[in-house]
Protein backbone atom coordinates (compact mmCIF):
# COMPACT_ATOMS: atom_id res chain seq x y z
CA UNK A 1 0.00 0.00 0.00
CA UNK A 2 1.67 3.26 -1.09
CA UNK A 3 1.39 6.99 0.52
CA UNK A 4 -0.74 9.33 -1.47
CA UNK A 5 2.02 12.26 -1.23
CA UNK A 6 2.75 14.47 -3.88
CA UNK A 7 6.39 13.76 -4.49
CA UNK A 8 9.58 16.21 -4.81
CA UNK A 9 9.67 18.02 -7.98
CA UNK A 10 5.63 18.31 -8.69
CA UNK A 11 4.51 21.28 -9.20
CA UNK A 12 2.06 23.03 -6.95
CA UNK A 13 -1.03 24.91 -8.14
CA UNK A 14 -0.45 28.13 -9.74
CA UNK A 15 -2.39 30.19 -7.30
CA UNK A 16 -1.12 28.64 -4.14
CA UNK A 17 0.15 31.71 -2.98
CA UNK A 18 -2.67 33.78 -3.20
CA UNK A 19 -5.36 33.66 -0.61
CA UNK A 20 -9.17 33.49 -1.99
CA UNK A 21 -11.16 35.46 -0.14
CA UNK A 22 -13.65 33.29 1.78
CA UNK A 23 -16.98 34.50 4.44
CA UNK A 24 -17.53 32.93 7.28
CA UNK A 25 -21.50 31.31 7.00
CA UNK A 26 -21.81 29.41 10.22
CA UNK A 27 -19.82 29.22 13.27
CA UNK A 28 -20.33 26.34 16.04
CA UNK A 29 -18.64 26.30 19.45
CA UNK A 30 -17.16 22.79 20.19
CA UNK A 31 -15.33 22.89 23.05
CA UNK A 32 -14.56 26.53 25.35
CA UNK A 33 -11.88 27.14 23.21
CA UNK A 34 -12.52 25.62 20.08
CA UNK A 35 -14.37 26.48 17.21
CA UNK A 36 -15.54 25.21 14.07
CA UNK A 37 -16.22 28.03 11.01
CA UNK A 38 -17.75 27.17 7.72
CA UNK A 39 -16.32 29.20 4.71
CA UNK A 40 -18.03 30.10 1.78
CA UNK A 41 -16.04 31.89 -1.11
CA UNK A 42 -16.73 35.54 -1.42
CA UNK A 43 -16.81 35.50 -5.58
CA UNK A 44 -18.04 31.90 -5.59
CA UNK A 45 -14.89 30.73 -7.27
CA UNK A 46 -13.39 28.87 -3.98
CA UNK A 47 -12.05 25.39 -3.72
CA UNK A 48 -14.43 23.26 -5.30
CA UNK A 49 -13.03 19.38 -3.83
CA UNK A 50 -10.38 18.73 -1.17
CA UNK A 51 -9.55 15.20 0.19
CA UNK A 52 -9.83 13.88 3.34
CA UNK A 53 -6.49 14.85 5.51
CA UNK A 54 -5.80 17.88 3.27
CA UNK A 55 -5.13 21.32 4.87
CA UNK A 56 -5.70 24.98 4.00
CA UNK A 57 -3.66 27.71 5.32
CA UNK A 58 -6.46 30.07 6.43
CA UNK A 59 -5.14 33.94 7.23
CA UNK A 60 -6.45 36.06 9.70
CA UNK A 61 -6.26 39.57 7.75
CA UNK A 62 -3.36 41.66 9.84
CA UNK A 63 -2.76 38.66 12.20
CA UNK A 64 -1.22 35.85 10.24
CA UNK A 65 -1.61 32.43 9.11
CA UNK A 66 -2.46 28.84 10.56
CA UNK A 67 -2.24 25.79 8.67
CA UNK A 68 -5.74 24.47 9.20
CA UNK A 69 -6.90 21.00 8.23
CA UNK A 70 -10.20 20.00 6.77
CA UNK A 71 -12.59 18.77 8.90
CA UNK A 72 -15.90 18.78 6.86
CA UNK A 73 -17.68 16.48 4.79
CA UNK A 74 -16.63 16.09 1.51
CA UNK A 75 -20.06 14.56 1.29
CA UNK A 76 -22.16 17.44 2.23
CA UNK A 77 -23.25 20.78 1.09
CA UNK A 78 -20.35 21.65 -2.46
CA UNK A 79 -18.75 25.16 -1.98
CA UNK A 80 -18.46 24.63 1.90
CA UNK A 81 -15.55 24.64 3.96
CA UNK A 82 -15.37 23.07 7.51
CA UNK A 83 -12.07 24.00 9.40
CA UNK A 84 -12.10 23.35 13.17
CA UNK A 85 -9.71 26.06 15.11
CA UNK A 86 -8.89 25.71 18.55
CA UNK A 87 -7.55 29.01 20.06
CA UNK A 88 -3.30 28.28 20.89
CA UNK A 89 -1.92 31.45 19.56
CA UNK A 90 -2.63 34.90 18.16
CA UNK A 91 -3.13 33.94 14.38
CA UNK A 92 -6.00 30.96 15.92
CA UNK A 93 -7.31 33.11 18.41
CA UNK A 94 -7.95 35.83 15.60
CA UNK A 95 -9.32 33.00 13.34
CA UNK A 96 -11.87 31.66 16.38
CA UNK A 97 -12.69 35.51 17.22
CA UNK A 98 -14.46 35.83 13.64
CA UNK A 99 -17.87 36.22 13.43
CA UNK A 100 -20.65 35.12 10.85
CA UNK A 101 -20.15 37.01 7.83
CA UNK A 102 -16.43 38.35 8.31
CA UNK A 103 -14.14 37.41 6.15
CA UNK A 104 -10.51 36.37 5.52
CA UNK A 105 -7.95 34.46 3.28
CA UNK A 106 -8.27 30.73 2.01
CA UNK A 107 -4.99 28.96 0.12
CA UNK A 108 -4.74 25.11 -0.39
CA UNK A 109 -5.89 22.22 -0.35
CA UNK A 110 -2.24 21.64 0.78
CA UNK A 111 -0.74 18.30 1.26
CA UNK A 112 -1.93 14.50 0.92
CA UNK A 113 -4.69 12.60 2.11
CA UNK A 114 -5.45 9.68 4.02
CA UNK A 115 -5.31 6.65 1.82
CA UNK A 116 -8.96 6.03 1.88
CA UNK A 117 -9.21 3.96 -1.34
CA UNK A 118 -6.28 1.63 -0.47
CA UNK A 119 -8.15 1.07 2.55
CA UNK A 120 -11.43 -0.23 0.76
CA UNK A 121 -11.90 -4.03 1.19
CA UNK A 122 -10.32 -3.57 4.39
CA UNK A 123 -10.91 -3.42 8.39
CA UNK A 124 -10.56 0.24 9.32
CA UNK A 125 -9.52 1.82 12.73
CA UNK A 126 -9.34 5.30 13.04
CA UNK A 127 -7.87 6.83 16.40
CA UNK A 128 -8.14 10.39 17.20
CA UNK A 129 -6.88 12.56 20.31
CA UNK A 130 -8.60 15.79 20.98
CA UNK A 131 -8.92 18.36 17.91
CA UNK A 132 -7.06 15.63 15.79
CA UNK A 133 -10.56 13.89 15.25
CA UNK A 134 -10.82 17.13 12.93
CA UNK A 135 -9.20 15.99 9.99
CA UNK A 136 -10.41 12.27 10.76
CA UNK A 137 -13.65 13.59 10.54
CA UNK A 138 -13.58 14.13 6.84
CA UNK A 139 -12.05 10.59 6.30
CA UNK A 140 -15.00 8.74 8.59
CA UNK A 141 -17.93 11.01 6.91
CA UNK A 142 -16.29 9.68 3.33
CA UNK A 143 -16.11 5.99 4.59
CA UNK A 144 -19.82 6.50 6.17
CA UNK A 145 -20.83 7.44 2.87
CA UNK A 146 -19.03 4.73 1.10
CA UNK A 147 -19.58 2.09 4.11
CA UNK A 148 -20.17 -0.96 1.88
CA UNK A 149 -16.74 -0.43 0.28
CA UNK A 150 -15.08 -1.70 3.88
CA UNK A 151 -15.17 -4.17 6.30
CA UNK A 152 -15.01 -3.64 10.12
CA UNK A 153 -14.83 0.40 10.70
CA UNK A 154 -13.98 1.96 14.40
CA UNK A 155 -13.48 5.26 15.35
CA UNK A 156 -11.37 5.69 19.10
CA UNK A 157 -11.52 8.65 20.44
CA UNK A 158 -9.92 10.28 23.28
CA UNK A 159 -10.08 13.73 24.89
CA UNK A 160 -8.65 15.57 27.91
CA UNK A 161 -12.16 15.21 29.66
CA UNK A 162 -15.99 15.22 28.35
CA UNK A 163 -16.08 19.58 27.94
CA UNK A 164 -12.83 18.96 25.19
CA UNK A 165 -14.99 16.26 22.85
CA UNK A 166 -15.26 18.25 20.15
CA UNK A 167 -18.13 17.32 17.51
CA UNK A 168 -20.08 15.87 20.01
CA UNK A 169 -23.39 16.02 17.74
CA UNK A 170 -21.75 14.15 15.45
CA UNK A 171 -20.36 11.56 17.77
CA UNK A 172 -23.82 10.67 19.03
CA UNK A 173 -24.86 10.22 15.94
CA UNK A 174 -22.36 7.63 14.78
CA UNK A 175 -22.82 5.87 18.08
CA UNK A 176 -26.10 5.22 17.22
CA UNK A 177 -25.31 3.74 14.15
CA UNK A 178 -25.05 -0.21 13.99
CA UNK A 179 -22.44 -0.44 11.16
CA UNK A 180 -19.75 1.48 13.17
CA UNK A 181 -17.93 1.12 16.58
CA UNK A 182 -17.56 4.13 18.28
CA UNK A 183 -15.97 4.67 21.49
CA UNK A 184 -14.91 7.38 23.37
CA UNK A 185 -12.46 8.28 26.69
CA UNK A 186 -10.98 10.87 28.47
CA UNK A 187 -8.16 11.53 30.60
CA UNK A 188 -10.05 12.43 33.52
CA UNK A 189 -13.87 13.18 34.27
CA UNK A 190 -15.72 15.44 36.84
CA UNK A 191 -19.39 15.49 36.79
CA UNK A 192 -22.48 12.78 35.29
CA UNK A 193 -19.56 11.41 32.77
CA UNK A 194 -20.61 7.66 32.08
CA UNK A 195 -18.61 6.61 29.77
CA UNK A 196 -14.71 5.22 29.60
CA UNK A 197 -12.17 7.29 31.86
CA UNK A 198 -8.23 6.76 30.92
CA UNK A 199 -6.07 7.13 28.10
CA UNK A 200 -6.90 6.12 24.14
CA UNK A 201 -4.86 3.15 23.65
CA UNK A 202 -6.42 1.12 26.45
CA UNK A 203 -10.24 1.75 23.46
CA UNK A 204 -8.17 -1.01 21.20
CA UNK A 205 -9.43 -3.60 24.15
CA UNK A 206 -12.55 -2.66 22.69
CA UNK A 207 -11.96 -2.82 19.38
CA UNK A 208 -10.25 -5.75 18.27
CA UNK A 209 -8.22 -6.07 15.26
CA UNK A 210 -6.81 -8.16 12.75
CA UNK A 211 -3.96 -7.67 11.80
CA UNK A 212 -3.60 -8.67 8.42
CA UNK A 213 -6.65 -7.20 7.41
CA UNK A 214 -6.87 -3.66 9.03
CA UNK A 215 -5.74 0.02 8.46
CA UNK A 216 -5.40 1.87 11.21
CA UNK A 217 -5.67 5.92 10.67
CA UNK A 218 -4.46 8.26 13.68
CA UNK A 219 -4.20 11.63 14.33
CA UNK A 220 -3.37 13.44 17.64
CA UNK A 221 -0.85 14.42 19.55
CA UNK A 222 2.22 13.13 18.61
CA UNK A 223 2.77 11.49 21.85
CA UNK A 224 -0.19 9.90 21.41
CA UNK A 225 -0.04 8.99 17.97
CA UNK A 226 3.03 7.66 19.15
CA UNK A 227 2.05 5.05 22.06
CA UNK A 228 -1.11 4.11 20.01
CA UNK A 229 1.34 3.31 17.33
CA UNK A 230 3.17 1.00 19.44
CA UNK A 231 0.21 -0.54 21.18
CA UNK A 232 -0.79 -1.62 17.19
CA UNK A 233 2.35 -2.52 16.18
CA UNK A 234 2.47 -4.99 19.71
CA UNK A 235 -1.09 -6.37 18.59
CA UNK A 236 0.77 -7.35 15.16
CA UNK A 237 -0.39 -4.28 12.59
CA UNK A 238 2.17 -3.81 10.39
CA UNK A 239 3.76 -0.17 10.52
CA UNK A 240 3.27 -0.09 6.54
CA UNK A 241 -0.92 0.14 7.23
CA UNK A 242 -0.47 2.19 9.90
CA UNK A 243 -0.54 6.29 9.11
CA UNK A 244 -0.22 9.18 10.81
CA UNK A 245 -1.03 13.40 10.38
CA UNK A 246 1.52 15.31 11.68
CA UNK A 247 2.20 18.28 12.13
CA UNK A 248 5.11 21.13 12.01
CA UNK A 249 5.43 24.38 11.23
CA UNK A 250 3.85 24.77 7.44
CA UNK A 251 4.26 28.32 6.09
CA UNK A 252 3.89 28.07 2.38
CA UNK A 253 2.03 25.16 1.87
CA UNK A 254 4.20 23.90 -0.94
CA UNK A 255 7.07 22.71 0.14
CA UNK A 256 9.30 25.43 -0.98
CA UNK A 257 10.11 27.52 2.09
CA UNK A 258 11.49 24.54 4.45
CA UNK A 259 10.01 25.35 7.93
CA UNK A 260 8.25 22.27 7.90
CA UNK A 261 11.17 20.38 6.89
CA UNK A 262 11.44 16.90 8.95
CA UNK A 263 14.42 15.43 7.38
CA UNK A 264 14.18 14.93 3.74
CA UNK A 265 10.71 15.33 4.48
CA UNK A 266 8.34 18.60 3.80
CA UNK A 267 5.72 17.70 6.07
CA UNK A 268 3.03 20.68 3.78
CA UNK A 269 3.82 19.05 0.26
CA UNK A 270 5.29 15.28 1.14
CA UNK A 271 2.67 15.13 4.53
CA UNK A 272 0.77 15.67 6.53
CA UNK A 273 -0.01 11.90 6.34
CA UNK A 274 2.72 9.39 6.91
CA UNK A 275 2.80 5.52 6.80
CA UNK A 276 4.81 4.60 10.46
CA UNK A 277 7.27 2.62 8.25
CA UNK A 278 8.19 5.97 6.14
CA UNK A 279 7.90 8.34 9.17
CA UNK A 280 8.53 6.73 12.51
CA UNK A 281 12.24 6.80 11.87
CA UNK A 282 12.90 10.59 11.66
CA UNK A 283 9.98 10.84 14.50
CA UNK A 284 13.07 9.44 16.91
CA UNK A 285 15.76 11.24 15.79
CA UNK A 286 15.37 14.29 18.69
CA UNK A 287 17.41 17.00 16.78
CA UNK A 288 14.82 16.64 13.54
CA UNK B 1 -23.53 -22.90 36.72
CA UNK B 2 -20.10 -22.64 36.28
CA UNK B 3 -17.55 -23.00 38.94
CA UNK B 4 -15.07 -20.64 40.58
CA UNK B 5 -11.90 -22.24 38.76
CA UNK B 6 -13.64 -22.48 35.86
CA UNK B 7 -14.51 -18.56 35.61
CA UNK B 8 -10.55 -18.23 36.58
CA UNK B 9 -9.28 -20.35 33.83
CA UNK B 10 -11.76 -18.62 31.31
CA UNK B 11 -10.60 -14.92 32.19
CA UNK B 12 -7.61 -13.49 30.28
CA UNK B 13 -5.93 -12.62 33.71
CA UNK B 14 -5.26 -16.12 34.39
CA UNK B 15 -4.77 -17.18 30.65
CA UNK B 16 -2.49 -20.27 30.56
CA UNK B 17 -1.94 -20.97 34.57
CA UNK B 18 -1.49 -24.08 36.08
CA UNK B 19 -5.32 -25.90 37.03
CA UNK B 20 -3.31 -26.53 39.80
CA UNK B 21 -2.73 -22.93 40.57
CA UNK B 22 -6.29 -22.14 39.74
CA UNK B 23 -7.56 -24.51 42.18
CA UNK B 24 -5.45 -22.67 44.59
CA UNK B 25 -6.33 -19.28 43.86
CA UNK B 26 -10.00 -19.77 43.59
CA UNK B 27 -10.09 -21.07 47.40
CA UNK B 28 -9.70 -17.41 48.23
CA UNK B 29 -12.16 -16.80 45.70
CA UNK B 30 -15.36 -15.60 46.05
CA UNK B 31 -18.73 -14.65 43.17
CA UNK B 32 -19.74 -10.56 44.02
CA UNK B 33 -22.48 -8.70 43.12
CA UNK B 34 -22.71 -4.79 43.08
CA UNK B 35 -25.60 -2.78 42.21
CA UNK B 36 -24.80 0.58 40.55
CA UNK B 37 -23.58 3.69 42.88
CA UNK B 38 -22.42 0.79 45.39
CA UNK B 39 -18.34 1.06 46.37
CA UNK B 40 -16.45 -1.78 46.10
CA UNK B 41 -13.82 -0.09 48.34
CA UNK B 42 -12.90 3.25 49.91
CA UNK B 43 -9.98 5.62 49.64
CA UNK B 44 -8.22 4.80 53.51
CA UNK B 45 -10.20 1.46 53.71
CA UNK B 46 -7.83 -1.71 54.52
CA UNK B 47 -7.03 -3.32 51.27
CA UNK B 48 -8.29 -7.04 51.63
CA UNK B 49 -9.84 -7.79 48.10
CA UNK B 50 -8.51 -7.92 44.70
CA UNK B 51 -11.50 -7.90 41.74
CA UNK B 52 -11.93 -9.46 38.71
CA UNK B 53 -14.72 -7.55 36.70
CA UNK B 54 -16.91 -10.03 34.96
CA UNK B 55 -19.50 -7.98 33.61
CA UNK B 56 -20.39 -4.08 34.38
CA UNK B 57 -18.30 -1.01 34.57
CA UNK B 58 -16.78 0.64 37.46
CA UNK B 59 -14.90 3.93 38.25
CA UNK B 60 -11.92 4.54 40.24
CA UNK B 61 -12.05 7.98 42.30
CA UNK B 62 -10.66 10.44 44.24
CA UNK B 63 -12.25 13.35 45.86
CA UNK B 64 -10.73 16.43 46.08
CA UNK B 65 -12.39 19.37 48.27
CA UNK B 66 -11.93 21.78 45.70
CA UNK B 67 -12.74 20.17 42.10
CA UNK B 68 -15.48 17.58 43.74
CA UNK B 69 -15.18 13.67 42.68
CA UNK B 70 -12.21 13.09 40.09
CA UNK B 71 -12.90 9.89 38.10
CA UNK B 72 -9.15 8.50 37.05
CA UNK B 73 -10.23 5.34 35.56
CA UNK B 74 -12.91 2.90 34.34
CA UNK B 75 -12.59 -0.49 34.05
CA UNK B 76 -15.10 -3.21 32.91
CA UNK B 77 -15.88 -6.48 31.50
CA UNK B 78 -12.52 -8.84 31.66
CA UNK B 79 -9.85 -6.31 33.54
CA UNK B 80 -9.06 -6.46 37.10
CA UNK B 81 -8.83 -3.87 39.94
CA UNK B 82 -6.63 -3.31 42.96
CA UNK B 83 -3.29 -3.86 43.67
CA UNK B 84 -3.61 -2.51 47.70
CA UNK B 85 -3.99 -5.96 48.69
CA UNK B 86 -0.23 -6.75 48.02
CA UNK B 87 2.07 -4.03 49.64
CA UNK B 88 1.88 -2.87 53.10
CA UNK B 89 0.32 -0.89 54.49
CA UNK B 90 -2.96 -2.37 52.76
CA UNK B 91 -4.81 0.50 52.52
CA UNK B 92 -6.98 1.51 49.27
CA UNK B 93 -5.62 5.04 47.94
CA UNK B 94 -8.50 5.49 45.83
CA UNK B 95 -12.22 5.31 46.16
CA UNK B 96 -13.79 2.23 43.27
CA UNK B 97 -17.92 2.60 42.62
CA UNK B 98 -19.79 0.32 40.21
CA UNK B 99 -21.37 2.65 37.42
CA UNK B 100 -24.07 0.07 36.79
CA UNK B 101 -24.81 -3.51 37.89
CA UNK B 102 -21.13 -5.20 38.63
CA UNK B 103 -20.82 -8.80 38.53
CA UNK B 104 -17.05 -9.71 39.87
CA UNK B 105 -14.94 -12.14 41.67
CA UNK B 106 -13.26 -11.29 44.73
CA UNK B 107 -10.27 -12.91 46.71
CA UNK B 108 -9.61 -12.42 49.44
CA UNK B 109 -5.90 -10.46 49.78
CA UNK B 110 -4.49 -11.67 52.60
CA UNK B 111 -5.62 -15.57 51.64
CA UNK B 112 -3.62 -15.00 48.62
CA UNK B 113 -0.27 -13.52 50.14
CA UNK B 114 -0.69 -16.15 52.33
CA UNK B 115 -0.25 -19.32 49.78
CA UNK B 116 1.68 -17.20 47.57
CA UNK B 117 4.64 -16.74 50.37
CA UNK B 118 3.67 -20.71 50.94
CA UNK B 119 4.34 -21.48 46.96
CA UNK B 120 7.27 -19.14 45.91
CA UNK B 121 6.80 -20.39 42.41
CA UNK B 122 2.78 -18.95 42.41
CA UNK B 123 3.34 -16.40 44.13
CA UNK B 124 5.76 -15.18 41.02
CA UNK B 125 3.92 -16.34 38.47
CA UNK B 126 0.52 -13.88 39.95
CA UNK B 127 3.50 -11.01 40.45
CA UNK B 128 4.02 -11.33 37.26
CA UNK B 129 0.73 -11.09 35.75
CA UNK B 130 -0.22 -8.09 38.71
CA UNK B 131 3.32 -6.37 37.79
CA UNK B 132 1.75 -6.68 33.66
CA UNK B 133 -1.12 -5.31 34.78
CA UNK B 134 0.29 -2.37 37.05
CA UNK B 135 2.74 -1.45 33.42
CA UNK B 136 -0.12 -0.82 31.97
CA UNK B 137 -1.59 1.33 34.30
CA UNK B 138 1.05 3.15 34.92
CA UNK B 139 2.14 3.54 30.87
CA UNK B 140 -1.56 4.70 30.86
CA UNK B 141 -1.09 7.24 33.71
CA UNK B 142 2.03 8.85 32.68
CA UNK B 143 0.38 10.14 29.38
CA UNK B 144 -2.42 11.16 31.46
CA UNK B 145 -0.47 13.21 33.54
CA UNK B 146 1.26 14.25 30.10
CA UNK B 147 -1.77 15.92 29.57
CA UNK B 148 -1.40 15.77 25.31
CA UNK B 149 -4.56 17.26 24.93
CA UNK B 150 -3.86 20.30 26.75
CA UNK B 151 -0.62 21.20 24.91
CA UNK B 152 -1.43 20.06 21.41
CA UNK B 153 -1.27 23.03 18.62
CA UNK B 154 -5.20 23.50 16.75
CA UNK B 155 -5.28 22.05 13.09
Amino acid sequence: MSDLARRPGDAAPPDSMIPAIHRVRRKRQETPDTWTLDLEPVDGDGQRTYAPGQFNMLYAFGVGEAPISISGDPTGTPGLLAHTVRAVGAVTRALCGLRRGDLLGVRGPFGNAWPIDQAAGHDVLLVAGGVGLAPLRSAFCRILGERSRFGRVSLLYGARSPRGLVFADDLRRWRARFDVEVEITVDHAVGPWRGHVGVVTQLLDYAPIEPEDCVALLCGPEVMMRYVGRELSRRGLPAERTYVSLERNMRCGVGLCGHCQLGGELICRDGPVYSLSRIEPLLRIREL
Amino acid sequence: MKGLEQLLAEHAFFAGMEPKDLALIAGCGANARFEAGDYLFREGEPADQFYLLRSGRVVVEVHDPARGTITVLSAGEGEVLGFSWLMPPYRWVFDARALELTRALVFDGACLRDKCEADARLGYDLLKRVTSVMMQRLEAASVQLLDVYGGAAAR
